[in-house]
């Protein structure tokens, strides 16, 4: 019993501590080296047949020239200043987006919840890749959006859309949508209508209970909507690269751009250590979030 | 609160038209007998057609598959471990880094996760291909399972498993008679969601790949940076066709073996 307690815990955590976490002991190492005509085993290596000596060679030859070299060209802190507004204000948006359908959807009959769960889903479950490429066709000068526009006279020359920041927001918003509408929709669902009764009986008008009442006791679940779009937002790499612009600057793209065109990968691991650092803010404070939620269920 | 606005049921049918309207564009126009992927030009399946003798994405959707099946099994297996280590072991040395490694990966962009394996790959010597991409997105996957598995495996009654041990079952034949039953669902939806991120993953698969080896999402990015095809709308219908497909199954699958179990808890009760 022992024994195989302890191989059910060690397996995984094996497998997650060499395929998880070393490679980011690697990218800290590689992003510390110096770039030998990109070719790998980049030095410095770690000779254990020296013991302490070589381990105290092998630090010294590190040093922070790449992080150096990202703060010189600023192109680099430009793209993480424009992740973070992109991601931001995609965020924003999704929960505008968001938050009625949430919304509406706790208050449907109990009937009809599984199928609108299912609707919302379902996106999810299909490409990701293939859902960002079917926004290229709508919104490309030549396409849908732009003809329905026209064929209703609302507009007389097509709108440049494709190839710019707003069409990042929009593939972002679409993309991550789930993940703002479930969390609402968890907790508005368990949340009390009787109180909301109350607060009408009060004299309350349906707007301002819905402001004193529903907002406020969903905020939990608006914090995790927000995290949940932020988080991969600020590291996205597919919708910028397919729907953004030269004016787009994100930093997920700019790491791919220097490991597969530049080939400079002691600066791309220099790159994903900072934006790994910027994402550790986020995270640990949705962790927090999330834990002061449970304490607060129990 | 169990009452439908006006404002409801526009923000319902809003909601729905966006999520849904620029999918339906992309299946309509793949039946398109036009080039040109904006206009329409009448009815076909030429573009099905083309697909299917276009050797490319055939083989490519042959990498992808085999990808997705080796690598899902992985992650079903591990994940399922991984829950039950979560939500059973109690405490144990570095309990905190391990669920930390669980949850991580959920919340890691992809540059970074693909950028990192790459270069432990690299390090170890290890050739990339069809294996490399295999434990890649088992591992990411294995995580996604976990958490499936593990908010199912909270909710279930422990009596169930102390009653099989009672009765004289081993840990092994308690897990295989009552355990695994209780969960499968969570488990065959957390292979499901496996083997669909893996079909998914574009930018993972892009760095622990080998020249020979490319997935039908490094396919699809690479001509759609060529500008849009109606073979690549067909392409995506039938990817978007398989996908509904399963999880309609799955979710129905599921629904009736929840129906059948409150069936039975009532005939209990009777009893």
């Amino acid at each position: 019993m022992k024994f195989s307690r302890s191989l059910l815990i060690g397996i995984p955590y094996f497998w997650l501590f060499i395929l998880f976490l070393v490679p980011f002991g690697i990218v800290l190492k590689i992003s510390l080296s110096d770039i030998q005509l990109s070719i790998p085993p980049y030095t410095p290596t770690l000779d254990f047949s020296e013991g302490w000596a070589g381990f105290r060679e092998f630090l010294s030859a590190l040093d922070f020239e790449n992080y150096i070299f990202l703060t010189e060209d600023d192109l680099y802190w430009k793209a993480y200043l424009s992740s973070i507004k992109i991601a931001t204000v995609s965020t924003f948006f999704t929960l505008l987006v968001g938050f009625p359908i949430a919304y509406s959807m706790a208050k449907a009959p109990d009937e009809w919840r599984p199928s609108l769960m299912l609707l919302i889903i379902l996106p999810f479950w299909t490409s990701f890749l293939i859902r960002v490429y079917a926004w290229i066709g709508i919104l490309s000068n030549e396409g849908f959006l732009n003809q329905f526009l026209m064929g209703f006279g609302l507009i007389s020359e097509p709108l440049t859309i494709l190839n710019t920041n707003t069409a990042v927001y929009i593939g972002i918003v679409y993309t991550y949508l789930p993940f703002m509408v479930l969390p609402i929709y968890a907790t508005l669902e368990k949340l009390d209508g009787t109180l909301i009764e109350a607060a009408e009986d009060l004299g309350c008008t349906r707007f301002s209970a819905f402001w004193s009442v529903t907002a406020p006791l969903s905020k939990p679940g608006v914090i995790a909507g927000c995290f949940l779009v932020f988080i991969p937002a600020l590291g996205e790499f597919v919708i910028p690269s397919l729907l953004g612009g030269s004016e787009t600057l994100m930093i997920g793209k700019v790491l791919w751009e220097e490991f597969f065109s530049n080939r400079d990968w002691p600066v791309a691991s220099a790159v994903a250590t900072i934006l790994l650092l910027l994402l550790i803010v986020p995270i640990v404070l949705f962790q927090r979030n999330e834990q002061k939620q449970r304490e607060e269920g129990q | 609160m169990r009452r439908l606005t006006g404002f409801n049921i526009i923000a319902l049918t809003l909601g729905f038209a966006f999520l849904y309207i620029p999918i339906l564009i992309l299946v309509i126009f793949s039946f398109n007998e036009s080039k040109l992927v904006t206009v329409w030009a009448g009815f076909s399946t030429k573009w099905y057609g083309e697909l299917l003798q276009n050797q490319a994405f055939l083989d490519a959707a042959w990498v992808t598959v085999k990808v997705a099946f080796f690598s899902s099994i992985i992650a079903t297996i591990l994940g399922t471990m991984a829950a039950f280590v979560l939500v059973r072991s109690g405490r144990f040395f570095g309990r905190t880094l391990f669920s930390g490694m669980i949850y991580a990966p959920l919340v890691m962009p992809e540059v970074i996760t693909g950028l990192s394996l790459l270069l432990l790959f690299i390090s170890i010597g290890m050739p990339r291909g069809v294996v490399t991409i295999v434990l890649a997105h088992g591992t990411f996957s294995m995580c996604y399972v976990s958490v499936v598995v593990s908010s199912r495996m909270a909710s279930f009654d422990r009596s169930l498993e102390e009653a099989a041990y009672d009765l004289g079952c081993s840990g092994w034949d308690a897990f295989k008679s009552v355990t695994l039953p209780i969960i499968a669902p969570a488990v065959i939806s957390g292979w499901l969601l496996a083997f669909t991120l893996s079909l998914d993953d574009l930018v993972i698969a892009s760095f622990t790949t080998g020249p020979s080896s490319t997935t039908l999402p490094i396919k699809i990015y690479s001509s759609v940076r060529m500008g849009v095809s109606p073979e690549i709308n067909a392409l995506s219908t039938i990817i978007i066709g398989i996908v509904t497909f399963g999880v309609l199954t799955v979710s129905i699958l599921s629904k009736r073996a929840i129906t059948r179990q409150r069936l039975a808890e009532r005939a209990a009760e009777q009893h």
